[in-house]
This record gives C-alpha cells, sequence and structure tokens, in this order.
C-alpha cells in the first residue's frame, strides 16, 4: 500500500462536469465515425448527430476547464511558457493535464471541421480526406475521452493513483454514455430504428466492459488497501446506482444475443427512460471516483 | 548554479515553541488563521496556502514504563516543503509555473501558476496549498528572497533550539550525521535521518532527523516516496488496450450483417428473419 499524506486537490464540481462531458464529446465522435465507417445508409443520420454534438461539447469542455481555475484568465498558460528567460511554448508529455490541453486543443479544431461537414457546409470532406479526419478525430476522441482517468491516477492521491484502470474504465463508461445518447436521439426517427438497435447492442458491449473493468478496479484498489476508503460512506450507495445503471444496457445485450424478435419494438420504448439511467450512470460513476478520494 | 542550499531539523530538540511557524508567517506576511483548538498542542493543523511551517506534535504514550534515552513519547517535528531533488509537484505542473531555484530548491513562480491544483495532489507531503484571494497555490519557499540577499530563511533564524539550521546542503549533511552517531551511542536505536540521502525522492533539500519511524511522523517511507509518472505509462496502457477492445465491439456492434437473427436489407434498415 502506497501511503502518502496528501491533501486534496479540491477538484470538484467543475472537473466532475467536465470528465462527464470530455466522455460524452469523445465517445459521440468516435460512435460517429464508427457509424459513418461501418454503417449504412440510413445510419448516416445519426451519425451527423454524433458529430453535431461532439463539438459543442468540446466548447463546452474548455469552458469548465477554464472557470475551474483559480485564474481563469492565464488559461493560456497551460500551452505558452510565460518563466522568465524561459518563454516559449509549454509541453510536457509526462503531465497528462499539459499532454491533455495539447490533444483537447487539436482535437476541439478536428471535431469543429466535422461539426461543420455534418452541418453540409464544407462538402469538399465527404471524401477521402473528410475519412482521415474522423480517423485522427477519432483517435483524438478516444484520448480525450479517457486521458481524464489517467490525470487522477498520475498523482499521489489515494484511491487514484493506486489503480491503473481509471483511464480505461472512463472509455468504456463513456462510450456507453455516448451510445445511449446518440440512442435517445434515434428514439424520434423512425427511419433510423435499426441504427437505434445497433447502437442499443454497442451500449450493451460497452457497459459490459465497464463492469469489468469496475471489478478490475476495485481489485486493484483491494490489493492497495483503500477499497474500504472508495466505498466508504455515502459512497457505496452511489457504487450500487452506477451498478444498477449498468442494467438496462446489459439486459438489451441479452435480448439481442437471445434472437428475440420483440426487442426491436421494446428496445425502442426501453431507450428514452435507458438513455438517462446510462448517463446518470456515467456521472456518478465519475462522481464517486472524483470525490471519495478526496472525502 | 550556486551551491545547493538546505534546512536540516533535527527534531530531538525540538521544544514545539512555534517560532518559526510565526517567523515565516512574519516575514513572508502570511495571513494568521483561526486557531484550531484541538487534542494537543497543534492549533494550526496543517501545511497549506497561509501556514509554511507547521509544528507537529505526536503524542505516543506507552503503556509500559520507558527506560531513559528512549524518550519518544512526544514527538515534535517542524514540518515544512522539503525541496524534493526530484519533486512530484515540479513533475506534473503543467504550466512551469514550479521550477527550480539556482539553490536547488523549489519554487512556485505566483505570475505564472494558474490555479490547476494538480500539484496539491502530488505533492506526498501535503506541503502545497490553494489561496482562494490570489487564485493559485502556495508553499515554502525558503525564503527565496533573503537566499538572494545571503540571509537564512526566516524559521532558521527564530529557532531558539538550533533544530532548524540551514546552510550549505553538504555541510548540514556532514552535522546531522554527526549527531546521529551522538544519539545512537546514547542508546536512541529509534533515531534517523530522512531525506539526508537519495533514497526518498532524490534528496531532500530540507531533509530531518527522526526520532521514530517517518510514517509516525506523517512521512512516507522510502517505499512509498514514489513519483506521480509511475502511473503514466501502465494507464495509458490500460486506456489503450481498452480502446482496442471498444474499436473492436463497435465493428461488431455496427457490423451491417449480424448474427443475431437480423439481417441488414443493404442500405442500413434491418429485417428480422427470426
Amino acid at each position: 500500500m502506497a501511503e502518502h499524506f496528501v491533501q486534496p486537490p479540491a477538484w470538484w464540481w467543475y472537473i466532475l462536469g467536465y470528465f462527464f462531458v470530455a466522455g460524452l464529446s469523445g465517445g459521440s465522435y468516435t460512435l460517429a465515425t464508427m457509424l459513418r465507417f461501418w454503417g449504412g445508409e440510413r445510419d448516416q443520420a445519426i451519425a451527423r448527430i454524433g458529430f453535431l454534438v461532439a463539438f459543442p461539447l468540446a466548447v463546452v469542455c474548455g469552458i469548465l476547464l477554464t472557470v475551474d481555475l483559480g485564474q481563469p484568465l492565464r488559461f493560456w498558460h497551460m500551452m505558452i511558457n510565460t518563466t522568465p528567460g524561459n518563454y516559449g511554448l509549454s509541453f510536457k508529455y509526462w503531465s497528462p493535464i499539459s499532454l491533455g490541453t495539447w490533444v483537447l486543443l487539436t482535437y476541439s479544431a478536428l471535431s469543429f471541421l466535422s461539426f461543420l461537414e455534418a452541418l453540409g457546409a464544407l462538402g469538399s470532406l465527404s471524401g477521402a480526406f473528410g475519412r482521415l479526419l474522423n480517423v485522427i478525430g477519432s483517435v483524438l476522441a478516444l484520448f480525450i475521452a479517457s486521458y481524464t482517468g489517467v490525470v487522477l491516477s498520475v498523482s499521489n492521491q489515494p484511491v487514484w493513483s493506486d489503480t491503473w484502470t481509471l483511464g480505461g474504465l472512463f472509455l468504456a463508461s463513456a462510450l456507453s454514455g455516448s451510445a445511449a445518447l446518440l440512442a435517445w436521439f434515434a428514439h424520434s426517427r423512425p427511419e433510423a430504428a435499426s441504427t437505434q438497435r445497433r447502437l442499443l447492442r454497442a451500449d450493451g458491449i460497452f457497459a459490459l466492459l465497464e463492469l469489468l473493468l469496475i471489478v478490475v478496479f476495485f481489485a486493484t484498489l483491494a490489493a492497495a488497501g483503500t477499497l474500504s476508503h472508495e466505498l466508504a460512506g455515502p459512497w457505496i450507495v452511489i457504487w450500487i446506482l452506477v451498478f444498477a445503471s449498468l442494467v438496462p444496457p446489459l439486459m438489451d445485450l441479452r435480448h439481442d444475443w437471445r434472437v428475440n424478435p420483440s426487442f426491436s419494438a421494446r428496445g425502442r420504448t426501453f431507450t428514452a427512460s435507458t438513455a438517462f439511467i446510462v448517463l446518470a450512470g456515467v456521472f456518478l460513476m465519475r462522481l464517486a471516483i472524483i470525490f471519495s478520494a478526496q472525502s | 548554479m550556486a551551491e545547493p542550499l538546505g534546512l536540516f531539523t533535527d527534531t530531538s530538540i525540538c521544544i514545539g515553541c512555534k517560532a518559526c511557524e510565526v517567523a515565516c508567517k512574519e516575514w513572508n506576511q502570511l495571513p494568521g488563521n483561526t486557531p484550531q483548538f484541538r487534542d494537543s498542542f497543534d492549533n494550526t493543523g496543517q501545511l497549506d496556502a497561509q501556514n509554511w511551517r507547521h509544528v507537529k506534535f505526536i503524542e505516543r504514550m506507552p503503556d509500559e514504563p520507558m527506560t531513559v534515552g528512549n524518550g519518544h513519547a512526544w514527538l515534535m517535528m517542524s514540518d515544512i516543503c522539503k525541496h524534493c531533488t526530484h519533486a512530484s509537484c515540479l513533475e506534473v505542473c503543467p504550466t512551469q509555473a514550479i521550477i527550480k531555484t539556482e539553490f536547488n530548491t523549489v519554487f512556485i513562480q505566483q505570475d505564472v501558476c494558474n490555479g490547476c491544483r494538480d500539484c496539491i495532489g502530488a505533492c506526498p507531503y501535503g506541503a502545497i496549498g490553494f489561496n482562494q484571494d490570489t487564485g493559485t497555490v502556495h508553499k515554502c519557499t525558503m525564503c527565496y528572497d533573503r537566499l538572494q540577499n545571503n540571509m537564512e530563511p526566516a524559521c532558521a533564524k527564530a529557532c531558539p533550539t538550533q533544530s532548524i539550521q540551514f546552510g550549505k546542503l553538504a555541510d548540514l549533511q556532514k552535522k546531522a550525521d554527526a549527531r546521529l552517531e551522538t544519539l545512537k551511542a546514547q542508546g536512541n536505536s529509534d533515531a534517523q535521518l530522512y531525506g539526508r540521502d537519495d533514497a526518498v525522492y532524490g534528496g531532500l533539500g530540507a531533509f530531518f532527523l527522526l526520532m521514530d519511524k517517518p510514517e509516525v511522523y506523517g512521512l512516507p517511507n522510502k517505499e512509498n516516496a514514489v513519483l506521480p509518472s509511475r502511473n503514466n505509462a501502465k494507464s495509458y496502457f490500460g486506456a489503450l488496450v481498452t480502446a482496442v477492445i471498444a474499436v473492436f465491439a463497435g465493428m461488431v456492434a455496427f457490423r451491417r450483417n449480424g448474427s443475431t437473427g437480423a439481417v441488414d436489407d443493404g442500405d442500413g434498415t434491418r429485417a428480422s428473419n427470426g
């Protein structure tokens, strides 16, 4: 057990909001790219919505990160070294916040291009260049959705630094939430019924991945002797809610695998509430991890 | 670079008078804080943005009578930023506001820091605090302004028992070795130096002579003196593996011809064959 005597960094609601929104932005962009590459013609409407969602959320990410700073007007110090006599770009690849700043900046630019393309304002991007843009954007999106967990782990904070799972866990959760979000957008579009079905199937797989990673997360904390810290007080209730939020997508997956002919109709009636439950789980999981370690 | 300077705190002769705390506050113009009345004589609580020195009172009353020379029943320690050679705070700081000075001390540039607070969660000693008024983080500077003017830090200047000694790091290390030898000869078998060598964060600019194990004083032992970057590779690897699995899962979920009994009609619509 790593015994440290660290103080909490007071990362509260803005950071929680950032972690949540960053996951949805990165997840939506990635899923939109997957639908564009592997989906059919009728999947493209939801793919466009994915790109339309990703960029505004990336903007919200920047706002949340900035207002969380003690000196918001110095947000640019993340990128520019203002040390007298040592002016220049500031980049530390071993600092996840530094690396994440640059990736978020690049991702925001690429997601903006995809946003414009989805609006139909950039017709020339629909060819090979557009696909290349989507691939690169998705790599960055996957990073944005996951690195927030790495930020926590690269510290000496109990719980956070006792595990290597947070990056993967946040990513699986982000993809699950994004799939639920896009499935909800598909809910009111009869022509997107098959897209919704695919998103629900993906959501189920991502939820299964998330469940496995939560188990590994708890195992690593148990090995480090900090599991009781994570589950103390109200946090065990939050974790129970997180587990409950995984049930609907896992049930969808079970229906899907069982080749239930009535699944399509049932899945559609489930979607609005499922989306809310899954998104609440994405939020609460981050809440439990961020807040419990600092309490 | 000038020769490394440092502080050697000999806890065996600390009397808990808190003159160091007061001198630090006076010189650095740190605001006073409402005293906290705790179980012991500690009414500062912890190191933070406005307390850069903190005298810890560690009461360890043994059940059995102690022999002469083993007086570690009530330990006192004037805590401070350790000015680590390999500093966790400096490692994670994204703005490069935290730097090494010409004296090998660790310094936070107030006009560069933007208050992201990453360093607070990285420092294993809890030595950094966030100031709401300035919107930046603060900690001991080892009186950098005094060092630049060939003066000793205020805490060392004020210490009435010479528990806090200032000087060239190499000289202090020799003094510490001699003092440890004396204490050992007197039968203080638990006495030990903390941060004198490079076992703890490459060596500490502010190191200590302790009368018990480091953990007793709230200090990580050398096995636990690890940098945040130790988690970089494995955390990113975990995320990468998850990303690969997720992309594969997406391919399975979004592929046009699934294995669920439903078939794709070729334009993205699906019909059940069940």
